[in-house]
């Protein structure tokens, strides 16, 4: 799972494990392996919710040194996102970012744009731009 | 024995009053809060043994963590936070803790995790108050009371945050359940003090 790329790597965090997934497929279709990618759905028992603790694993699953995009869908996808970051500790915890993007959308363009080697920076700066 | 004891009234509060929380939360939410607070409750009290066993300051940032790990929803983080925080600061602060401060910063770090404030109708608008009751050193009775009425008051707000915010004006007339949680788990601590700790 530890990918050796340079790529920005992404994860996925939905409330429904089928969401996550599905999403993770259409971003694997655009990108194949060249991006590191994993996602958490569902809480600790796999039903609708968020997972502090699998939400720490995918992003430990899609580490790059380049950073790592989150992309989340509701409220407790963000606080629970935002309390895994913390977890991993410094330095790496700055090395990921919380985008504000549309999940889909953002994730398959961020997805595209890690595949040619943009900075994390740059990645989020593109999936965020489909915000209004 | 003290941390036994508040993990016990805690959990069974949660568990007496989770249809309550689920009901009040399916109105403006997704409708598990009550579950998902359960099920953090319910890992706490696993982990009561070890738990008891830590310092007082340990004891509780490790309750912090366990539920940031098991409750699920944005209560997890949120109640998370707000335990370990008050873990830190009290191992901190050692001998010399003042409870209310200690608190206060604890409430803080609350509001900053979820980009909240006072009135955005979330367990803020809970614990804004018993802070203030307990600075005021109120009685443990009044305090109780005061955590009541005010997840009570949370019905006439508007939510600013959470999913109950996608409600709008629509959220209005319904209490929060985080400040009903809140509040349920303050009386629940008050009235435990009081019958074990008498001021």
């Amino acid at each position: 799972m530890t990918a050796k790329t340079a790529n920005v790597g992404i994860v996925i965090v939905s409330h429904s494990p089928l969401v996550a997934r599905g999403i993770a497929d259409m971003v694997r279709q655009m990108v194949g392996d060249c991006v590191p990618l994993a996602w958490s759905g569902g809480n600790v028992h796999g039903e609708l919710g968020t997972d502090a603790g699998g939400i720490l694993k995918a992003i430990e699953a899609a580490w790059s040194d380049a950073g790592v995009a989150v992309f989340v869908d509701l409220g407790g996808a963000e606080t629970n996102s935002e309390m895994a970051i913390e977890m991993l500790g410094l330095p790496r915890s700055g090395l990921v970012s919380i985008c504000n993007a549309p999940l889909v959308e953002g994730a398959v363009i961020a997805a595209a744009e890690a595949s040619g080697g943009a900075s994390l920076a740059r990645v989020v700066a593109t999936a965020e731009e489909l915000s209004p | 024995m003290l941390v036994a004891g508040l993990i016990e009234v805690c959990r069974a509060t949660i568990a007496e009053n989770t249809d309550h929380l689920c009901a009040l939360d399916r109105a403006i939410g997704d409708g598990d809060h009550g579950t998902n607070m359960r099920r953090g409750c319910e890992a706490v009290s696993a982990e009561g043994e070890s738990l008891s066993s830590l310092p007082f300051p340990d004891a509780v940032e490790k309750i912090g963590l366990t539920l940031v790990m098991n409750v699920g929803g944005a209560a997890g983080p949120l109640y998370g936070t707000l335990l370990m925080e008050i873990g830190r600061e009290l191992r901190k602060s050692e001998e010399t803790a003042d409870f209310p401060q200690v608190l206060k910063q604890a409430i803080d770090a609350v509001a900053r995790r979820g980009r909240a404030h006072a009135g955005d109708k979330t367990l803020l608008d809970v614990l804004y108050p018993v802070h203030a009751a307990l600075a005021k050193r109120s009685p443990l009775g009044d305090i109780a009371r005061k955590a009541e009425r005010s997840a009570d008051r949370t019905a006439a707000m508007k939510a600013m945050r959470g999913r109950a915010a996608y409600l709008g004006d629509r959220s209005i007339g319904h209490v929060d359940p985080g400040a009903s949680s809140c509040a349920l788990l303050t009386t629940a601590i008050c009235r435990y003090l009081g019958e074990h700790r008498p001021q």
